[in-house]
């Protein structure tokens, strides 16, 4: 007796629940999950504020980037200048040179991405003085 | 597996390194690659990792210390050896030089072949010294006489043995 009213209980709970907004199809469509998916913009914003922070410090920076470089995108130059300009903030010119690379490394196949990154991040570079890896000598061998 | 390939890859390039290096350079390796200490962040040559937890050159000497000021300033006033140089304190291997492969493979496949190929060589010894005679029934007139007895029997006459023989002429078709 005590499980049934505790089975009770519980639908009603779920009732309750079920009557947010959801998808009302009529078939069975599961809400796995309540959340909308991110759009690229939103992305975006959020790790353009991440790289912002006035105060980022040296751990962040590494644990960002590569975060970022885990994903499955290249990331847009604006992400990129961010981090270029915390790379400034804390004084580390080999990081900026690395994410360059990283970046092209993961552009793999579509070549056009990379020029394209350096085309935008230009004003960028020259301001902070950061030179690219092909300046360098660092794609080749 | 592949941590302790690269801990041997390591070890190697620590112990080559060792021979070619002058004592000036000695001092510019922070790691004694004899013995990775494991307790504390190591650098790693990762093309997922960009950043590695620490720099690969840790203990600098004045030289480099004075660089590491002058990189506190504007980049615009550091000249592209410099910039190299800073790079090169904080990573041993460019994104280039980490994606080379090697020739290690036509090794590899060389060395297949020719244990084959040795191994070849000691089947046929083999076949030649060791194994005695092969019995009667393989040899060309037992076969003879046992062919003739399949045909007789009409081993397989649909799609098989028989049906290629021509029973009127007597010969194979």
């Amino acid at each position: 007796m005590f499980s049934a009213a505790v089975r009770i209980s519980a639908a009603g709970i779920r009732t309750a629940v079920r009557s947010r907004p959801c998808f009302t199809a009529p078939l069975a469509v599961r809400c796995y999950s309540h959340a909308k998916p991110e759009t690229d913009e939103e992305f975006d914003a959020r790790w353009v504020t991440y790289f912002s922070k006035p105060d980022i410090d040296a751990w962040e920076l590494r644990k960002g980037m590569n975060t970022l470089i885990g994903y499955d995108l290249v990331p847009e130059p604006k992400i990129l200048d961010s981090a270029l300009r915390a790379c400034r903030r804390l004084n580390d010119l080999a990081s900026a040179i690395r994410i360059l690379e990283a970046v092209r490394d993961k552009s793999g196949p579509h070549k056009d991405i990379y020029p394209y990154v350096i085309q935008e991040l230009q004003p960028t570079l020259r301001e902070l003085g950061i030179s690219t890896p092909e300046e360098l000598g660092l794609d080749k061998l | 597996m592949l941590s302790s390939r690269a801990l041997v890859r390591g070890l190697q390039s620590g112990l080559w390194r060792r021979v070619s290096t002058t004592s000036g350079m000695k001092a510019a390796h922070a790691q004694d690659l004899d013995v990775i200490d494991c307790s504390v962040p190591q650098y790693n040559n990762r093309r997922d990792t960009p950043l590695p937890d620490v720099p690969f050159v840790q203990n600098l000497n004045a030289e480099q210390k004075k660089l590491k000021e002058k990189e506190k300033g504007p980049w615009t006033n550091l000249t592209k050896e410099e910039k190299l140089a800073l790079y090169r304190l904080s990573h041993e291997l460019s994104y280039a030089e980490m994606k080379k492969g090697s020739d290690e493979w036509k090794t590899v496949i060389g060395g297949v072949f020719f244990f084959l190929g040795f191994t070849g060589l000691l089947v046929w010894w083999q076949r030649a010294y060791v194994f005695g005679d092969v019995p009667r029934t393989l040899s060309p007139e037992w076969i003879e006489m046992q062919t003739k007895r399949m045909l007789d029997m009409r081993v397989n006459p649909v799609g098989g043995f028989s049906a290629k023989w021509d029973y009127e002429k007597n010969q194979w078709k």
